[in-house]
């Protein structure tokens, strides 16, 4: 059978930077949620926030593990995979990235030893900044690289000199039109990402009759947190959707599966997109809905696919991508609130709602992954839009080559995949019944606030 | 003067020796790490934990450096970067497969179920060998410019195999210098037996490269080259042979100069490497591609400089802040 090496190609890198942004999308959020925790435990000398402290780092250091390896294997990628791409946009895409590792990844790589065994070693304040300066270097780290990524969404401040971008306006080019948009999204993403991740597994500890302070604790903080970030992303989402809708339509039109230009175009809420007949079938709309949505009028102008024949993404994984964020979202906002509600206002948990809980623990990936196929894929048949065709892009290396190391790097990843999750969980249990006591927080485990006196 | 190295044809040079620097210090550091990983199935279990609690605390900042040195290469020469990488395509992934499992080991082993802590010490293990091999024989290929003859493969396995054992030397010497008792004894022992095994594989790699390559051979064997190169050569030897003293004599007692074979591996580590620098410059791809014609834009690359120079120090400066909070001798590492 053969394969197309160009599909390989992308399958292989989808695979790998799929792999990868589930652990940043968890790291860049938990380190703040980390400081959080520790700024809590300066203020009020409670042991329950540091213990929290200590189950949430060792999360924190296997995710960072996670996110590192792959995104090492992605840096290597580039040149393998996608030569085209550096020779083509080098001259912008490689100061970026420079800048990305010089400025973030040192910043954590370095700080995270002695956020994670230093606590003993340093006085506690260094513990602290060294807490700040990862959580700081986690979220530039996620700037640079979200800039160029929307850079190559929508490219400005350059020209072309012989087939090759040369920067002539490095303000433009980090303040492209679509940054701030995916910047928001994407950093609420995360947040929303770990608030999940600590809700459920803190709820997992709940099922196992965990009552300890600090599981509370971290429970509270997840859900509060959630509670508060989820409109916020759907407010940010929304006015990114709009961006998108400026700069790239055919994109919009995908994610909304609208083939012909309509005047009060409807919200479809299901369909089997059919790319070969270029239409819909057993769709399910809402009148007028799309354009209320788009351009807030009833009648307004939508523009549909074939306005971009041969020149727009392959619809299916884009509307379908699209729906599973919404849906997702939308769920997380149910969670979220409920359990706000009965931990704000009954001071405890129901059973079923422990279960959802645990059971949504990784609802955050499925929406980021969801959303990033939308905009990825949603970008074809451009990997820099209109400057650069993905074909293009690709290595000359033969498709059985790219094959068998495709299916070796899904190998490791599914191992991986499931050997972070089981280990994830197996901490959570073996923990219950080490953090401290609801009722006296200083009587157990109060090693913390101990070692801090008698450093004092 | 400043103008004059900021030139456009000269820049690419400043970024070569970056890029060089971060390759040779990522050689010294993480060659550390990996050699103590690829030392670990020698060790008794608790030895194990004391061996990979002395790297714990630097093993993540020492691999940024490949992702610098790498970084650089795409950033600064994209060409090369799209040659060399597409040509070592196989040995690449296998470094990568090796990176990953013994990056992730590290943490894994510490976390899970205490039946399954020998399956991520030997991946731990098996990760760091596979690594260190890969990037031997990665060195091997580029040094003969991606030559695929038998010749050459069998080259580039000569090249692994003495990685290998230099990662094995400097990672044993890193032992000697941060823990103490029985395994601090052994690793004088594993210092010693990788020092032999390095030394050979130097010397073959160094007789081979000039019959294999007539351009280096032509480089190194011509008047008045053969002084520049000689010095090499003369204090590789010299550094191996207070090795081999060092080697004889320790552990002294209060242990004093256990910190000299790390040094002195790493001086032969960074001596091999300026050697093979002075071998291939000009070039960027050996004999194929001139650093000059690889470089990125100017504008783009003063871009990159402005960046390199505001953070390269604080970046030294912090690696050394970090080494001092966690110098002397390894310690059980915990994280409350």
């Amino acid at each position: 059978m053969d394969f197309d090496p160009l599909l390989l190609a992308r399958l292989q890198f989808a695979a790998n930077i799929s792999f990868h942004i589930l652990f940043p999308a968890i790291t860049i959020a938990l380190g703040w949620i980390l400081l959080f925790f520790k700024w809590r435990f300066n203020r009020t000398g409670d042991d329950k926030w540091m213990a929290a402290y200590f189950s949430w780092v060792k999360v924190f250091a296997l995710s960072f593990a996670m996110g590192v390896v792959s995104g090492i294997t992605m840096s290597f990628q580039f040149g393998t995979n996608w030569p085209g791409f550096m020779e083509t946009v080098g001259n912008i895409a490689g100061p970026l990235l420079a800048y990305e590792v010089l400025t973030a990844f040192f910043l954590e790589a370095t700080f995270l030893g002695i956020m994670l065994f230093g606590f003993r070693r340093v006085p506690n304040w260094v513990h602290t900044l060294a807490t700040i300066l990862v959580a700081v270097g986690t979220t530039a780290s996620a700037f640079w690289i979200l800039v160029l990524n929307s850079w190559m969404q929508t490219p400005v401040g350059f020209e072309m000199i012989d087939g090759v971008a040369h920067a002539t306006d490095w303000g433009a080019i980090i303040l492209n039109p679509s940054m701030p948009y995916r910047m928001a999204h994407m950093l609420l993403a995360s947040g929303l990402t770990a608030c999940f991740l600590v809700t459920g597994l803190s709820a997992y500890r709940w099922l196992k009759q965990d009552r300890s302070a600090s599981v509370l604790a971290a429970l509270k903080t997840g859900a509060y947190g959630a509670a508060i970030l989820i409109p916020l992303q759907i407010f940010i989402g929304d006015m990114h959707g709009l961006n998108t809708l400026e700069h790239q339509p055919q994109k919009v039109a995908a994610m909304e599966g609208l083939w012909e230009t309509t005047a009060g175009a409807p919200l479809v809420l299901f369909a089997l997109p059919d790319a070969r007949q270029r239409t819909n079938h057993y769709a399910l709309e809402i009148p007028h809905g799309a354009s209320w949505f788009l351009t807030h009028q009833a009648n307004g102008v939508v523009q549909g696919l074939n306005e971009f024949i041969g020149n727009h993404p392959p619809v299916a994984p884009v509307f379908w991508g699209f729906r599973i964020m919404v849906g997702v979202g939308m769920l997380m906002l149910l969670a979220a609130w409920l359990t706000s509600y009965f931990l704000a206002r009954k001071h405890t948990l129901p059973q079923w709602l422990s279960y959802g809980l645990v059971a949504m623990t990784f609802s955050g990936w499925v929406a980021t992954l969801a959303g990033w196929y939308v905009t990825e894929i949603g970008r074809q048949p451009w990997l820099v839009t209109g400057v650069l065709a993905t074909k293009d892009a690709v290595s000359a290396i033969p498709a059985n080559t790219v094959g068998v190391t495709f299916i070796l790097y899904m190998a490791v990843y599914a191992f991986l995949f499931v050997a972070y999750i089981t280990t994830l969980f197996y901490l959570a249990k073996k923990e219950v019944g080490q953090g401290t006591a609801p009722t006296n927080p200083t009587t157990e485990r109060g090693a913390a606030t101990a070692y801090i006196k008698e450093v004092k | 003067m400043i103008s004059s190295l900021l030139a456009p044809d000269f820049l690419p040079y400043i970024f070569a020796g970056l890029m060089g620097l971060s390759m040779v210090i990522y050689g010294v550091l993480d060659g550390y790490d990996l050699g103590v990983g690829m030392l670990t199935p020698l060790a008794t279990d608790k030895d194990k934990d004391t061996m990979i609690a002395s790297i714990g605390p630097f093993w993540d900042a020492n691999e940024t450096w490949l992702v610098l040195g790498v970084g650089l290469l795409l950033v600064a020469f994209p060409a090369a970067h799209g040659i060399i990488l597409t040509n070592l395509y196989i040995p690449v992934f296998l470094m990568l497969m090796g990176l990953i499992f013994r990056g992730v080991a590290f943490d894994f082993r510490s976390k899970v179920p205490a039946h399954k802590k020998p399956l991520w010490n030997n991946l731990f293990f098996a990760g760091s060998l596979l690594t260190a091999f890969a990037q031997g024989v990665m060195l091997g290929m580029y040094i003969l410019g991606f030559d695929n003859s038998l010749a050459g493969v069998g080259f580039a396995l000569l090249t692994g195999a003495a990685v290998c054992a230099g990662y094995c030397l400097i990672g044993a010497a890193w032992l000697i210098m941060k823990t103490d008792k029985k395994l601090q004894k052994n690793a004088v022992k594993w210092a010693t037996n990788s020092m032999y095994i390095g030394a050979v594989g130097i010397v073959l790699i160094s007789l081979t490269t000039p019959l294999v390559s007539p351009r280096i051979f032509a480089k190194w064997f011509s008047l008045p080259e053969l002084f520049y190169l000689a010095p090499i050569p003369l204090l590789t030897a010299l550094l191996l042979s207070l090795l081999f003293l060092s080697l004889r004599r320790l552990p002294l007692s209060n242990d004093r100069w256990c910190w000299a074979p790390f040094a002195l591996t790493a001086g032969m580590l960074v001596l091999c490497f300026i050697g093979l620098a002075y071998s291939f410059f000009p070039y960027i791809v050996p004999d194929q591609l001139l650093i000059l014609e690889a470089a990125s834009a100017h504008e783009s690359l003063l871009i990159i400089l402005v960046g390199a120079l505001l953070v390269l120090p604080v970046l030294l400066g912090y690696t050394f802040i970090a080494y001092r909070i966690f110098h002397g001798k390894s310690t059980h590492l915990s994280y409350d």
